[in-house]
């Protein structure tokens, strides 16, 4: 037999169950899901990982990771991570969040949590709107951009600016890993799996807060299909959500990462 | 010369977004239009599979892990040169 010579290049994670994901058709919170698996998985950490799921659209995270799940109160995530990551300090913790979830009703929280420079990872999908409910402006909708609560485009004399979040959290000295990648082409998603695990190689390291923060479409609300919303992702948000590395401590700086 | 690898899309996964299209760089994907999945979607199926050369571009794009590819001669495939 030939079979000997084929290689698997790539196959699902084994961080999923077999659910189908109720996401639209090319919306890259499954793309982020699919990282974040592939990640605990090569960390070998698929057994110890307890994930916070937020309310929005990544409400029924916990269907498609197999491995436990709580589900925390709007915003409230960074909460239930830190009370859990403090009773159990083994595990590996994490929260999903939107920018609905995170960037509005738990800027509080998550504020807090990194000034506390908790052990947890924060994940942050910026889709600049409330897709679950949609479409309503959200605290990182972009000047100018129509949504179902904006009809005439953000108008920043009474609706103020969009919020930079990771810049934000990376004022605070708690936080030891800040970053913001997007998710709009395969270069950018291998950037932002790299993030993702030096994110959560700084919480195994005990070094304190991390946040990712990633940029993605919501073709659905936008009113736009999957290409052209990552067309307008890269036109638009990427000007005014630039990508990069926003804190790095010293000591994340030298840490040492299996194959980063 | 046969195929460097191919791609098996789970059609009980995939949702028609086309973002593998688009994004694979030798054209071997296209939606087939004449089915539709068990979702009631025109899933995604390899409309030129002499042209895939096992990047991955697709399933690292795809948002519902709906591929998995292969590298290597795909067994039983009629371009097989070596005698199994």
């Amino acid at each position: 037999m030939v079979e000997t010579d084929v290689k698997i290049v790539y196959k699902r994670p084994a961080g999923f169950t077999d659910r189908v994901t109720h996401y639209c058709p090319g919306c890259t919170h499954g793309v982020a899901h699919r990282l974040i698996a592939e990640v605990l998985e090569e960390m070998g950490e698929l057994n110890n990982t307890i994930g916070v799921a937020p309310v929005g659209c990544a409400v029924f995270a916990y269907n498609y990771f197999n491995f436990d799940f709580v589900e925390a109160a709007h915003g409230r995530a960074p909460a239930m991570a830190t009370g859990i990551k403090r009773t159990l300090p083994s595990k590996t913790l994490f929260t999903y969040q939107g920018d609905g979830d995170l960037a509005s009703m738990g800027m509080g929280e998550i504020v807090a949590a990194a000034a506390r420079g908790e052990q947890i990872t924060v994940i942050f999908i910026n889709n600049t709107n409330y897709g679950m409910t949609g479409g309503q402006m959200a605290p990182t909708t972009l000047p100018g951009q129509k949504t179902s609560s904006s009809p005439l485009g953000r108008d920043v004399e009474t609706q103020g600016y969009p919020i930079r979040t990771a810049e934000l959290l990376a004022t605070l000295d708690g936080a030891s890993f800040v970053a913001r990648r997007s998710l709009h082409d395969a270069r950018s998603i291998r950037m932002a799996k790299r993030a993702l695990r030096t994110a959560f190689e700084v919480q195994k390291h005990g070094l304190g807060f991390s946040m990712v923060e990633l940029l993605s479409i919501c073709p659905t609300n936008w009113g736009l299909n999957t290409e052209d919303s990552r067309k307008w992702l890269a036109e638009h948000m990427l000007p005014y959500y630039p990508v990069g590395d926003f804190k790095v401590s010293t000591a994340v700086s030298e840490m040492k990462i299996g194959g980063n | 010369m046969p195929p460097k690898g191919w791609v098996e899309i789970n059609e009980l996964y995939c949702k028609a977004c086309e973002t593998c299209v688009i994004d694979c760089p030798t054209q071997t994907l296209a939606l087939d239009m004449s089915r539709l999945s068990p979702k009631g979607y025109h899933p995604a199926f390899m409309l030129h599979p002499e042209n895939c050369t096992a990047c991955g571009t697709c399933a690292v794009v795809c948002p519902d892990a709906a591929i998995t590819v292969y590298r290597g001669v795909r067994p039983g495939s009629k371009t097989e040169g070596e005698g199994a």
